[in-house]
């Protein structure tokens, strides 16, 4: 559209012809206030506050369904136009129970907001006030009538947003109500996007209502722990006796790729860490064979000394080491180069839930072949070939909805099963369940409208799922590369799986991809063994064995998932860094309580290879983050740990006089500049930003641009960069990927320690099983 | 419990071809959702859970659509009427005239009160808006019938009318003789 020139307020702004008035007076800075309005959602044009005068028209009109053309003049604020909208919130407020002291929503509550810039302090009715009662819609979900504003938001977002359809709207008028879609009850995916859009305290969250008034929490912007999409997150946090714990989940500064989008994990999946089941302090086995509870300095004492003495008794490939898909960069980065230099072993694996080094492997020597979070949702065509996004990707899903209901972008899915996105897409093929293999040579027949349709796209995003692994990978990314104009994505499982593979937790490869053979590789690490180590199942049979001395095992649960004889791993000393005790951890001689994701500061890297900052919010006393674990641990086993952690070479000066009267804060201004300067004050053996440096010196594809990285945007890194030369035998076992397959409430080992999250899932079994007997 | 065939639709053949008809008249297939329920409401009597579910199935949305719809007018309803209902217009040219007075004589009459249907679910009454009778006010509606101009006093023989259909029906080919 073309450029026009319009008048606002004695402005003289340009937009767009078509742009709505309200986006472009927001955009230039004029605020508008709306209730209905809500930036890409429909037009509802219901609550009337957007009211504006326009030049030769004889009423006010609504901003928020006014487009510009040339030569317009509006006023947006007037004596006029504050009595209208002063006339609007008397209206709204003549049923509204003005409950705001304990209203969910009171400081924070838009209609609050507006009745005090246009102060409609006195109202002409006398009529006595509308009263129904609250109503429990789902575990997540409280509806408050009374309090409901009618702005059409939450149906809105519910089935335009989420494509859910479960919130509707019944009779008329002063009764109209909002109502779920099953007799007072939500059948829906509980993503709580309804509460988030209130912009009153009428949907109230089951996780967050009553708990706090807004302004006694702090925020801290970090990102969801849950699934592979990295989602940043807020955290309301609140300080307790020990800690600080986290009150409320949203993203509503839309800060980040997913702007205000959470699905209920990263919404309510937040309580596991205030489980009564949490580990929060280290446990050591006793002579009578049991754990019990010990300090930091024994535990540590004991793991260490054990550990030190296998491996300078039977050398490091006694000993095996498991790392973690929900970690952050730093602890992952940092765990295998304690494997790899400290306890001189290359038995170094995680739990694979994707073939991220085939992924590496197949895009070898291209650039710009990967797709991230930011490519998908502006992209004009997607492939979709297996997985199911809704499920298991909710971001991803809200994503491919919003940039086909936004901007038209054709989605075309291939997938052996029906999947909830096929209503969004332009086509879809079905494949028969080993048909995925075979699909690029599908795809190149052309003989289909599908691959006819695909071929005639101009650029192409493709997001494969799972069922894609080793060769079949390749072979999809070739037939790519032959059309032309492609980027790519693997979809993966858990908060930081891509991080783990992508910082080297495999037995063969060093971080970047890097083979463990490559000459010079990796030169700076001092004597790292140089034969490729055991992958986990190969580390669990050694075990059970009794070939393998010591087991290191970082926030994974092994046990669980291999067919185990518990009582053939008695022979092995087995240490347990994770935050319950699991299957693993049970079986374990020394459990070290570890922080979760929320508790700790880092980076992540989310499936797309898109990495982002993670801060510390809640914090819990007695656990430590899986970096000092790691780095005590090295430091009892003797080394110097200086040599793992460089910390102490730069900005070290950093003068720490807080205590100086006058001077006091110092230290923190002197953090402002460091960060300012693109550094940090790299203080501690503990802060993993001191090893940030070293990846992105060491790691192929960790290129970061530092300042939106540090701002807290998401940065794109580079899986092209790493070298090809992935050696066959990282690839050749394709059954070492266990897909994870969460679900919309399940979540690795931390979904299960979640009260919201089990309530949920029953909720919705319920629904299923109620929609199954009508 | 929605139907999945015509063989299974709740309503009579006739109206089912009737909505059949209707729902390909349309550019979408929502704008027949009124008369629909309309026709089907004249049916059954009420919009049934189950006449909701088939109107839905028949459009193809989802029942909390349809009640959307429906929900925001006063003429469809959600429970059985009587078999008669009884609608008193109450806006201002039959207020003015005594349509208070005469709906107050329904319910004495019937001994129900507002909407309420009498317990052989004969009768039912309501109070409505302006039914467009204003010059033969106060007006009342049975079912499709008007009966104007009236009084109180003209309650209980309305009422006889339907109670013997009958002979009512005979009365009325004298007349038409």
């Amino acid at each position: 559209m073309p450029d026009v020139t319009f008048t606002v307020d004695g402005k003289k702004l340009t937009a767009p012809a078509g742009t709505l008035l309200i986006d472009a007076c927001r955009k230039a800075g004029i605020e508008i206030p709306a209730f209905c309005y809500y930036p890409g959602l429909s037009l509802q044009a219901a609550c009337r506050m957007c009211v504006v005068r326009q030049e030769k028209v004889p009423k006010l009109q609504t901003a928020c369904t006014t487009t510009v053309a040339e030569g317009q003049v509006f006023i947006t604020e007037s004596p006029e136009i504050a009595q209208a909208r002063k006339a609007t919130i008397e209206l709204l407020l003549g049923n509204h129970p003005l409950d705001c002291p304990v209203c969910d929503a009171g400081g924070e509550c838009e209609l609050q907001d507006m009745t005090f810039k246009y102060g409609a302090g006195e109202s002409h009715y006398v009529e006595v006030k509308h009263h129904r009662d609250e109503q429990q819609w789902s575990p997540a979900v409280f509806y408050d009538r009374p309090r409901c504003i009618l702005c059409y938001r939450c149906i809105r977002m519910c089935g335009e947003g989420m494509d859910v359809w479960a919130l509707g709207i019944h009779n008329r008028g002063a009764n109209s109500v909002i109502v779920p879609n099953d007799h007072q009850q939500l059948d829906c995916e509980q993503c709580g996007m309804c509460i988030d859009v209130c912009p009153v305290g009428a949907l109230t969250s089951g996780s967050y209502r009553y708990k706090t008034r807004p302004w006694e929490m702090s925020h801290v912007s970090t990102v969801c722990t849950h699934c592979a999409d990295g989602c940043k997150v807020t955290l309301g946090v609140r300080s307790t006796n020990d800690g600080a714990e986290i009150v409320r989940a949203d993203n509503r500064d839309k800060s980040g790729i997913n702007n205000d989008f959470l699905c209920a994990k990263g919404r309510f999946g937040f309580d596991f860490v205030e489980s009564p089941d949490r580990l929060t302090q280290p446990l050591v086995r006793n002579a009578a064979g049991k754990l019990e509870p010990a300090t930091w300095e024994h535990a540590l004492r004991v793991a260490a000394a054990k550990l030190k003495e296998i491996r300078d008794a039977r050398g490091g490939a006694a000993i095996g080491v498991i790392g973690s898909d929900r970690t952050t960069n730093e602890e992952n980065y940092l765990l295998q180069k304690f494997a790899r230099t400290v306890l001189q072993t290359n038995n170094i694996d995680h739990e694979r839930t994707t073939d991220y080094a085939a992924f590496a492997h197949a895009l070898a020597g291209t650039a710009g072949k990967t797709a991230s979070l930011r490519d998908i949702s502006s992209a004009c065509a997607i492939l979709l070939v297996g997985g199911n996004p809704t499920e298991e990707h909710p971001l991803l899903a809200w994503l491919l909805r919003t940039n086909v209901r936004l901007n038209r972008a054709r989605l075309y899915i291939a997938n052996s099963k029906p999947i909830k996105l096929d209503r969004q897409a332009k086509a879809t093929q079905e494949l028969p369940p080993d048909g995925f293999k075979s699909l690029a040579a599908f795809l190149d027949q052309g003989t289909s409208d599908f691959s006819k349709s695909l071929q005639a796209e101009e650029s192409l995003v493709v997001l494969f799922g799972e069922e894609f692994r080793g060769e079949a990978v390749e072979n999809l990314v070739a037939w790519g590369l032959k059309r032309g104009n492609v980027r790519f994505a693997y979809l993966g499982d858990h908060s930081n799986s891509r991080g783990a593979a992508d910082m080297g937790l495999f037995p063969d490869l060093l971080p970047g991809y890097v083979p463990i053979e490559a000459p010079g590789a990796f030169a700076e690490y001092p004597n790292r063994p140089a034969a490729p180590g055991k992958t986990l199942p190969q580390m669990l049979e050694a075990a059970s064995n009794g070939e393998l001395g010591a087991l290191l095992v970082v926030g994974a649960n092994p046990v669980s998932r291999a067919k185990l004889d518990h009582a053939a791993l008695k022979n092995t000393f087995i240490i347990v860094q994770d935050l319950f005790l699991t299957e693993t951890a049970a079986l374990a001689d020394v459990v070290l309580p570890a922080a979760s994701l929320y508790e700790k500061s880092g980076t992540v890297t989310n499936t797309y290879g898109d990495i982002q900052m993670v801060r510390k919010a809640a914090d819990r006393a007695g656990v430590k983050p899986d970096f000092e674990i790691l780095v005590r641990l090295a430091g009892a086993m003797g080394v110097d740990v200086s040599t793992l952690v460089p910390f102490g070479k730069r900005g070290t000066t950093g003068d720490l006089g807080q205590s100086r009267g006058a001077q006091a804060g110092e230290a923190d201004r002197h953090a402002v500049w460091l960060e300012a300067n693109n550094l940090e004050p790299k203080l501690s053996p503990f802060d993993p930003l001191a090893l940030l440096d070293e990846i992105e010196r060491l790691v192929p594809g960790y290129t970061l641009d530092r300042i939106n990285l540090f701002a807290g945007n998401d940065v794109h890194t580079k899986l092209e960069a790493t070298p090809g030369f992935v050696p066959v035998q990282a690839l050749s076992n394709p059954d070492l990927i266990v897909p994870a397959h969460d679900t919309l409430f399940t979540s690795g080992t931390l979904g299960q320690y979640s009260t919201a999250l089990k309530q949920l899932t029953q909720h919705q079994a319920k629904e299923l099983a109620e929609t199954a007997a009508d | 419990m929605s139907p999945t065939s015509e063989t299974m639709s709740l309503f009579s053949p006739a109206l089912a071809r009737r909505f059949d008809a209707l729902v390909e008249k349309y550019p979408v297939k929502r704008s027949a959702l009124i008369p629909m329920l309309l026709y089907a409401q004249d049916e059954v009597g009420y919009l049934s859970d189950a006449v909701v579910a088939e109107v839905a199935q028949r459009i193809g949305i989802t029942e909390l659509e349809v009640r959307n719809v429906a929900t925001y007018y006063s003429m469809l309803r959600f429970k059985p009427a009587g078999k008669f209902n009884i609608q008193v217009c109450t806006n201002i040219s039959c207020m003015l005239r005594g349509a208070y007075e005469v709906y107050e004589r329904f319910q004495e009459e019937l001994g129900v009160g507002p909407k309420g249907v009498t317990s052989d679910g004969l009768f039912s009454v309501e109070e409505v808006e302006c039914i467009g009778a204003c010059c033969w006010a106060p007006a009342i509606q049975v079912n499709y019938d008007f009966h104007d101009d009236l009084k109180p006093d003209l309650v209980p023989g309305i009422l006889d009318q339907y109670r013997n259909p009958i002979q009512d029906q005979e009365k009325d080919q004298e007349k038409n003789a």
